[in-house]
């Protein structure tokens, strides 16, 4: 359902911003609409009680990709607001044995409310939300966008530090293919960080696209591949696994395989209050023993999953008052 | 080298060296409907090093066709001549959306993999040199890769 929401980039902040509108990419939002929907989600941290807000509202989920958390946590939220979920992915095979993009959103587009959509291409979202007449929600698009993932950890900064504004990041790992990466970037551009430490290693390193775009919305950000030269200066440590599978070539991911890792010893540069996020699922990259350090936080990440998805679903298929 | 003045049609000039097919080509092979061509090809240019000159005579290129032309010519200049003389003088501008024209290199793009069923968009988001970006998956395609797609 494209064109129904307000000017892309306009600072827009109104109660029904939100309300009907697909959610593609991070950037599509504003600095304003992003803080409400974290205000919207703190009220939903913590015990949940039964809700019927979305009572009368059915949840697609069309995940046309594997997923977990995810999935799961808007299976989850969709349920705490009293809706109704169906879900295409048991059948994913088949739909992938000819049924074009186009069919299924048209379908899902009869059946429910709302479309929660994950493609292993890139624009496939923003395609289903131009033919859909509900909103369509990106849960990813290949390896472009995973906007509700960069508001979830946003919003889990903003809950662990205080703040998104002022803060150093290190964003470490695979940063040319994971979509959360990428769209955490994207979602950094819409606050005013300190400095943003871009670390991969050079085959890893953001797309050219991505790039010019970080650059072109004024984001302070540095490109290299040694964390321990950032480490000590970083708040937020962004870390991902390597996406083997969106390599075009089997052996480049051969050659990047197990290349950077956070291990105890690298995080112990790391000065206090530092806080590690990881999207999960995990790889090499997060050895388990530092679950027990003070930094992690990638399972509050996790867990937060669920409020941010709540206050995202209200606003967007609710009565337009959360 | 010299090829006489024409009374009546188009003269492109400044078009990137080897391009000149891909002009007629572009602007629906004009020779076919009957019109005369001149061509002079990989002549110098002070502004180009080496560049090639397409004249139709008897045929004036439309608006359109001025902007397709900037995708394969982005430097070209358009000269609209009547009784031998130049009557209007068009600066090749590409446009800002192209609806498919071009195809996204991106092998797991939306546009590629659901061909049948998707559209092709690009933005113009780069004159010079020309740079166009699919809306779909961001992917740029560059101006070797556009005039290569159109020639
Ligand atoms: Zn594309």
């Amino acid at each position: 359902m494209r064109g129904g929401g307000p000017p892309t980039g306009a600072d827009w902040v109104s109660r029904d911003a939100w309300k009907g509108r697909d959610v593609i990419s991070i950037l599509d939002f504003s600095r304003g609409e992003l803080e409400s929907l974290f205000k919207a989600a703190d009220a939903f941290v913590g015990p949940p009680r039964p809700r019927k807000d979305l009572a009368d509202r059915i949840i697609a989920t069309a995940f046309f990709e594997p997923s977990t958390r995810t999935r799961l946590s808007f299976t989850t939220a969709a349920l705490r607001l009293g809706a109704k979920v169906i879900d295409l992915s048991p059948d994913v095979s088949s739909i992938l044995k000819g049924e074009s993009l186009h069919d299924t959103t048209m379908m899902l587009e009869g059946y429910s409310d709302l479309i929660v959509m994950r493609h292993p291409s890139e624009g496939a979202a923003l395609l289903a939300a131009e033919l859909s007449s509900v909103p369509v929600v990106n849960g990813g698009d290949g390896s472009q966008h995973h906007p509700t993932q960069a508001m979830l950890d946003l919003f889990t900064v903003r809950r662990l530090k205080g703040r998104i504004d002022g803060l150093t990041y290190a964003v470490l790992g695979d940063n040319r293919y994971a979509r959360s990466a990428t769209s955490f970037l994207y979602g950094l551009t819409k606050f005013k960080p300190k400095m943003v430490h871009i670390v991969s290693p050079e085959t890893l390193s953001p797309r050219a696209e991505v790039v010019k775009q970080l650059k072109g919305l004024g984001l302070r950000f540095e490109l290299g591949s040694d964390l321990e030269k950032v480490i000590g200066a970083a708040d937020v440590l962004y870390l991902t696994r390597i996406q083997k599978e969106r390599f075009p070539d089997p052996n480049e991911y051969e050659k990047v395989k197990g290349s950077y890792k956070l291990t105890k010893e690298v995080l112990a540069k790391g000065k206090g209050g530092l806080i590690v996020l990881h999207p999960l699922p995990r790889s090499t990259e997060l050895p388990y023993d530092v679950d027990s350090a003070k930094a992690a936080a990638y399972m509050t990440q996790a867990h937060l999953a669920v409020p941010l998805r709540m206050a995202l679903l209200l606003k967007v298929a609710g009565g337009g008052e959360a | 080298m010299l090829v006489r003045k024409i009374p009546d049609g188009t003269v492109i000039d400044h078009v990137p060296a080897g391009k000149a097919l891909s002009v007629l080509r572009l602007l629906g092979d004009p020779q076919e409907n009957g019109f005369t061509i001149a061509m002079v090809m990989n002549v110098n240019s002070s502004k180009m090093n080496r560049k090639d000159i397409v004249k139709v005579e008897g045929m004036e290129v439309s608006p359109e066709q001025v902007q397709r032309l900037a995708l394969i010519a982005p430097r070209a200049s358009v000269n609209i001549v009547r009784s031998y003389r130049v009557v209007a003088k068009k600066n090749a501008v590409p446009p800002r959306t192209l609806r498919g024209v071009l195809n996204c290199t991106a092998p797991t793009c939306v546009s590629v993999r659901e061909k049948e069923s998707a559209p092709s968009i690009f933005f113009l988001s780069g004159r010079s040199p020309l740079r166009y970006r699919c809306k779909y998956c961001g992917r740029e395609l560059a101006e070797k890769e556009i005039s290569s797609q159109l020639g």
